[in-house]
């Protein structure tokens, strides 16, 4: 099955009010595909109808109107006691209207979208502005999307019975490899996320996006201590991805990280080097830099980086990138929730400050291009600069290379969250395990740590990188100003001259 | 939709459940608005709007179980076919003997109180009022120092009802309306930029404070100018009241029937035991007049009561839901927090910082965690050193780390200074012997 057929099926066909034939003769003029009125049937609208709703959002002045129709269709089975015993769906759809004027922004959704509730959210979010003037509203023009997670069952055609063996057996697998294992938790959770998009440039497009995300918690004991650790996976693709080698990678990973945890110590607190593993350890770039370079901090000079663009902020050999054009990738976006053209955004290029995030309103604001990282939650949430999947390109070094020189201090690559202070430029992330560096050699494993530092400092303070980049596959979700969005992250293994290590003083 | 028509939906929801297949069943009806208007530079940044609704449907059917939500309430073709499709996936799943509602006699029983937590004038405010509101915090502030980079300020409000029907005769509603004001600042100081904020908010727009909220979120922005990090040390830490619930979730995370029961609670047969020191004593209590966490239900519909949750540091009651009630042969007591009440003590802030020879003053809390098997934790602060009873700098870019029991187990002190405007009314707490990590 090409992606680009839009199949109605029994489960997902919304039966809304249909458009009657005669406005779509009255536009035959408007050449559109297949595909993009396929899309317009599923939310029950026509060019006519959506260019009214713009009109009606640009009638005060407002330099720029969009419409975001969203239909997202989630299901979850999760296991517990051994048994497949709990499933969830949730079914969301609505349309957010956002007019901007300047850098002011007004936004309204509604949840029907029936003309005249559509008209009154326009009306609502029109009044950010208050000098009217007459819109001219030009040709509807078709953007096709690119084509980032190419799938080949979609999740709407997977029944329950289809699910439930994947689960039940990651639960299994789990228990067959250890006998200090007393529970394990899992999950399968998918998503198919069906979106249109125009605004008052004429731009009309859409997106289909899928989500898997499989995820286990395993519990172990062994005296009377208990530890528990996660493991999880999560890409744009559909079910097709799910097979005996992913169980089997699940599982073995989520023993090995729950028995590190029984001989785990704790680290002497205080500053130290840090060597972050590759994979996971890319949550450094996310909260030390990723956060901090959004444009929407740095147009209000708000950021720690507002003043450092075309600064030399990193040794030479760091290049940092966030992409929204990887396959399959978690953090991916066909086109962004604002209609942007999704790229490959080199941020720090040989050491140099290269890019910030941009959406709509900071590209406009500082003259560039947008980067294509206009994101939201939902159609309920405005778009805002956002991640993607944010990491580093390999550096000159080995892996061996970065522990050499370290008398005292600690390797990670295990973590659970991380959080950055914006304005300060203070980041942390949390460790669940990693191990000693002591005299250039791993030694004991270590537990539970926050580790903390300073966001242009840490960059700065990046000596070494190796050559084995690695991209976190887990279940990355990114919060600010109360929206979450799926992001990803990878790093090559680094060494950071100093951070400050959670501890006994 | 009025209360009736939500109650219509509701019952129309379980009784088609039923009559394809369904047991028992279980349908919820939520409906909210809300709206906000945030300045900066002395114009609306951004203005929003909102209204949404949902149906959930929670659906037994040969002790097997499944919830399902929509949004697509005006859809009853929809809404049918997504009914009975799911009664037919949750077929496929296993079988859970413990997968019930609640016993009808648990219910509460219809016998509202008013605990004044909906503003029936929510809908005659004038827009122009918030507008005003608004704009008059960010005055405050404006050309005020010369440090300020940037100020917002924002008023937000919102209203939400439900009501919960359950085939075996629970029926349930709930309104609730809330108002707030917000001003977030970020200052200028060598190569940093910290920011701070302060709110304030309430249940009824006439009782608002909407003056003083940029003076205070100033001053907190600049006090945080020249924040270093200070030598690796174990002393006496006292967290400001409004962020004393990131130090005591843990606690009250590890009191959940599902940790306790799949093993991942630091709080498993501690009951009866002693968790905390003396000072530790929490009580929960659903019926507080205008409490931001008041409630006569809990998403079961179960009855709730006043229960003493630790006393003099002996943990009492844990929140166990009717599921995890069964699963582990107790009775359940409500798998939700209401409003959690910290017993106070008799000195202000000023009063405990001015107790202190040395230790840290923390105001803010960054990032970290906690291990919820063990209550091993870590998190990252911000705050002030306190040096004979005066702060002498603030502090950031440090981490505390220990045990929770530990931890509460070293608390020496509570506040009077408790902060109401939040379900968990919490004073400023003082701890001995903690472990900061910085130089």
């Amino acid at each position: 099955m090409d992606r680009r057929k839009f199949i109605k099926t029994g489960t997902v066909a919304a039966a809304g009010s249909m458009v009657l034939p005669s406005f779509l003769h009255a536009y035959d003029n408007i050449k559109i595909s297949g595909d993009m009125n396929s899309y317009l049937d599923h939310f029950g609208v026509s060019t006519e109808v959506i260019r009214k709703v713009i009109a009606e959002g640009m009638s005060k002045g407002g330099h720029y109107a969009d419409l975001f129709f969203e239909h997202k269709i989630s299901n979850s089975i999760s296991l517990e006691d051994g048994k497949v015993n709990k499933a969830y769906s949730n079914v969301d759809f609505g349309v957010g209207i956002r007019v901007l004027k300047g850098d002011q922004t007004g936004f309204a959704y509604s949840e029907t979208v029936d003309t005249v509730s559509m008209i009154n959210a326009a009306r609502m979010a029109a009044n950010i502005a208050d000098s009217p003037r007459d819109f001219k509203q030009g040709d509807v023009t078709e953007k096709l999307p690119a084509n980032y997670y190419k799938i080949s069952r979609k999740w709407e055609s997977v029944s329950v019975e289809d699910r439930i063996p994947f689960v039940q057996k990651i639960n299994d697998k789990i228990f067959s490899l250890d006998e200090k294992v007393s529970k394990v938790k899992a999950s399968l959770s998918d998503e198919s996320g069906y979106i249109l998009f125009y605004n008052s440039e004429g731009l009309l497009s859409y997106d289909y996006r899928p989500m898997v995300s499989l995820r286990v918690v395993c519990t172990m004991q062994k005296g009377d201590q208990i530890e528990n650790s996660y493991s999880a996976r999560s890409f744009r693709t559909g079910f097709e991805w799910l097979n005996e080698d992913v169980m089997d990678e699940l599982a073995k990973e989520a023993i090995d990280k729950t028995n590190i945890l029984f001989d785990a110590t704790k680290p002497k607190a205080g500053e130290m080097p840090v060597v972050l593993g590759a994979g996971g350890s890319g949550i450094l770039l996310h909260e030390a830099i990723g956060h901090t370079f959004e444009a929407d901090f740095n147009r209000k000079g708000t950021s720690i980086f507002s003043d450092k663009m075309g600064k030399k902020v990193a040794e030479s050999f760091i290049n940092i990138i966030d992409d929204g054009t990887l396959e399959y990738n978690r953090g991916s976006i066909n086109i962004d929730d604002e209609g942007n053209e999704v790229k490959k955004t080199y941020l720090v290029k040989d050491g140099i400050l290269n890019s910030y995030i941009h959406d709509r309103i900071s590209a406009k604001h500082y003259g560039v291009d947008p980067t294509g990282n206009g994101r939201r939650q939902s159609f309920r949430h405005i778009p805002l600069p956002r991640m993607r999947a944010t990491y580093m390109e390999n550096g000159p070094h080995s892996r061996e290379e970065l522990f050499e020189n370290v008398e005292y201090g600690v390797y990670v690559d295990n973590f659970s969250n991380g959080q950055v202070n914006i304005g300060a430029g203070d980041f942390t992330f949390f460790v669940k395990s990693g191990y000693l560096i002591e005299k250039g050699k791993l030694t004991d494993p270590i537990k539970d740590i926050n580790i903390i530092g300073n966001g242009p400092q840490a960059l700065a303070d990046i000596s070494m990188a190796a050559n084995d980049y690695k991209t976190d596959e887990g279940t990355w979700t990114c919060g600010k100003n109360g929206q979450s969005v799926p992001v990803s992250l990878g790093l090559p293994s680094v060494l950071v001259k100093k951070l400050t290590v959670g501890g006994t003083s | 939709m009025t209360k009736e028509e939500k109650y219509k939906l509701a019952k129309w929801a379980v009784q088609y459940a039923i009559e394809n297949g369904a047991n028992e069943a279980k349908a919820g009806v939520y409906e909210s608005q809300s709206s906000s208007i945030e300045v900066r530079e002395k114009k609306i940044d951004k203005l929003e709007q909102s209204a949404q609704s949902a149906l959930r449907i929670s659906l037994y059917v040969n002790n097997k179980y499944s919830v399902h939500s929509t949004n697509r309430l005006n859809n009853k073709v929809e809404l049918e076919r997504l009914i009975k499709e799911a009664i037919t996936g949750t077929r496929f799943l296993a079988e859970d003997e413990y997968r019930t509602l609640p016993e009808a006699d648990l219910y509460f029983d219809g016998d509202y109180k008013d605990l004044k937590n909906f503003d029936s004038d929510f809908l005659a405010i004038d827009p122009q009022e918030k507008i005003d509101i608004a704009f008059n915090a960010e005055k405050e502030v404006l050309g005020k120092d010369d440090r300020i980079i940037s100020v917002t300020a924002s008023y937000y409000d919102g209203m939400s009802s439900s009501v919960m029907v359950c085939s075996n005769g629970f029926e349930g509603d709930t309104a609730n309306t809330y108002y707030g004001v917000n001003v977030m600042v970020s200052v200028k100081g060598g190569d940093a930029r910290p920011e701070s904020y302060w709110n304030e908010s309430s249940i009824y727009f006439k009782d608002l404070k909407t003056k003083g909220i940029g003076e205070i979120a100033l001053k907190r922005g600049l006090d945080k100018i020249g924040q270093s990090k200070i030598e690796s040390n174990e002393m006496p830490m006292i967290v400001e009241n409004r962020v004393v619930g990131q130090s005591l979730s843990p606690l009250i995370s590890a009191l959940s029937g599902s940790a306790i029961q799949q093993k991942n609670s630091f709080l498993i047969d501690k009951i009866g035991e002693k968790i905390g020191s003396d000072i530790l004593t929490i009580v929960d209590d659903p019926f507080i007049v205008s409490g931001y966490g008041s409630k006569m239900f809990d998403g079961e519909g179960l009855n709730l009561k006043k229960r003493s949750i630790i006393e003099n540091g002996i943990l009492k009651s844990y929140y166990i839901d009717t599921y995890y009630a069964k699963k582990l042969n107790m009775s359940p007591t409500s798998g939700a927090t209401s409003n959690i009440i910290f017993k106070p003590g008799t000195k202000d802030l000023k009063e405990m910082v001015s107790a202190l020879d040395r230790g840290i003053l923390v105001t803010g809390f960054n990032g970290g965690n906690t291990n919820g098997t063990t209550g091993d934790f870590s998190y990252g602060i911000e705050g002030f050193l306190i040096e004979d009873g005066k702060i002498v700098k603030p502090v950031s870019e440090m981490n505390i780390t220990g045990n929770i029991i530990d931890l509460y187990m070293n608390l020496v002190e509570a506040g009077n200074d408790v902060y109401d405007k939040s379900p968990w009314r919490l004073p400023s707490l003082r701890f001995n012997n903690v472990d900061f990590s910085g130089l």
